[in-house]
């Protein structure tokens, strides 16, 4: 058993490696490639005149590709010395092999001129887990680089990446929007709606209606319930325009109503095809069953188109 | 330029194909050689769907999406980006940004780019528009 935490703080006390110098020297060829794959047309980057009306001394480097200098290239190995590869080696050993990058944070002291040698040197920061992610189990590990050109340090960045464990991901939902948790007691009720039913609970012992869903009759108390058929047709009863926070798959404002089914019962739902500021109460609606994927269709509600 | 902003204003919109050769050759231009920026069997075999866009070039796009708004006698400060869901080849991303912050010289802008399976990169851009300072 790798004690992870223990090997963090030993490889975080080696402090700042050795500094590591890039291949090459900033270049015009290197950054005319980046700008085409980019597509960046900044003229400083690659036209001098242009640089010296923006008062620059001469072309200079994009900002953005302070790590590409020192990247390892095709056939790079990581120096034995690096805080990055040790910490990647620890998890790796621990089960934790694969890798992707979360956070990038870089602050630039000045611009690059042509030239330009820059060396990079990098410490082990703060390491993190086991966390549960989308992508699996895993280790938050982030590192802190500087890069100099001499002694002067020009640029710096907070780089973090998870290391997680490969094939202990959560599956995702299959469309951007809050799902449903579904129940015993509410199961009927999503599989109308998949079924293009709108479905409300009915007591077979006394016969009346209940929304939302449960396993007794709060009239009579018997736990036998069946369901019947809404039309889908109703009126706002009251409602909410939500402006904040943000919600998965929402554009906001939108509108989220109760609706007081023709039926009697009153059921909670997103009011569609509106203008936020024209909704009132009482104003009628109607059932908008709505697909997200194979698993899941929503009962939204839209102003009715009719005549009342 | 400096007349035009004020917190709240919005960046025109950047939209960038992402082609599996823009993929590739962003990767190849930022010196990234992981093969799951180029090779779609060893990226499928390590549980993606195809190729993705690394976060060099996230960086790249984010930088050259405030330059392209502010200008080339802009200084770019600082740049922080946060991951979301992977831009795979044959995605299209939507750049969206708008002014966070004034703060003296500086200007914060935040920044979205959305592909089809949602928020790909967040982030934010601290720079000094032309004529603002040295």
């Amino acid at each position: 058993m790798i004690d992870i935490l223990a090997e963090a703080a030993r490889i975080t006390a080696l402090g700042e490696c050795a500094r590591r110098p890039a291949r090459d020297a900033v270049n015009l060829p290197m950054i005319n490639n980046w700008v085409e794959a980019i597509g960046d047309t900044n003229a400083v980057y690659v036209d001098e005149a242009a640089a010296r009306v923006a008062g620059h001394p001469g072309l200079v480097a994009p900002p953005a590709m302070i790590q590409v200098w020192t990247m390892g290239g095709l056939h790079g190995q990581r120096a034995s010395g690096d805080p990055l590869g040790q910490m990647i080696g620890v998890l790796d050993e621990a089960g934790f092999t694969s890798v992707v990058a979360t956070n990038c944070e870089q602050t630039y002291h000045r611009y690059l001129g042509h030239g330009e040698q820059v060396t990079v040197s990098t410490r082990l920061g703060e390491v993190v887990g086991p966390k549960t992610t989308s992508l699996g189990e895993g280790w938050f590990v982030t590192t802190h680089n500087v890069w100099y050109a001499g002694d002067e340090p020009v640029a710096q960045m907070l780089f973090r990446v998870l290391k997680f464990r490969p094939g202990t991901a959560i599956p995702a939902p299959a469309a951007d929007v809050l799902r449903p948790v579904i129940s015993h007691d509410t199961a009927f009720f999503w599989a109308g709606t998949a079924a293009g039913e709108l479905r409300i609970q009915q007591c077979t012992a006394c016969g009346s209606l209940r929304h939302p869903p449960g396993p007794m009759c709060p009239s009579c108390g018997a736990d036998k319930p069946d369901y019947v058929l809404a039309i889908g047709r109703g009126q706002v009863f009251s409602y909410v325009v939500h402006h904040h926070p943000a919600v998965p798959g929402k554009t906001l404002p939108f509108v989220v109503a109760l609706v007081e089914l023709n039926e009697g019962v009153r059921m909670i739902g997103e009011l569609i095809d509106v203008d936020p500021a024209s909704v009132q109460i009482g104003m009628p609606v109607e059932l908008a069953l709505t697909r997200i994927d194979d698993e899941l269709t929503l009962p939204f509600w839209r102003p009715s188109r009719a005549a009342r | 330029m400096s007349t035009r902003v004020a917190v709240g204003v919005e960046l025109p919109e950047l939209l960038v194909e992402a082609t599996p050769t823009f993929v590739v050759s962003t990767a190849l231009a930022t010196r990234d050689f992981q093969d799951v920026h180029h090779d779609r069997d060893a990226a499928v075999a390590r549980g993606s769907k195809d190729i993705f866009v690394n976060i060099l070039t996230d960086t790249g796009l984010v930088q050259r999406f405030v330059t392209d708004w502010a200008g080339p006698g802009a200084r770019v400060r600082s740049i922080s980006i946060r991951l979301g869901v992977p831009c795979y080849a044959y995605d299209t991303l939507a750049f969206s940004g708008y002014v966070l912050e004034l703060s003296g010289p500086d200007v914060t802008v935040a920044v979205v780019g959305r592909g089809q399976l949602g928020e790909h990169v967040t982030g934010t851009v601290v720079l000094t528009l032309a004529g603002a300072a040295p």
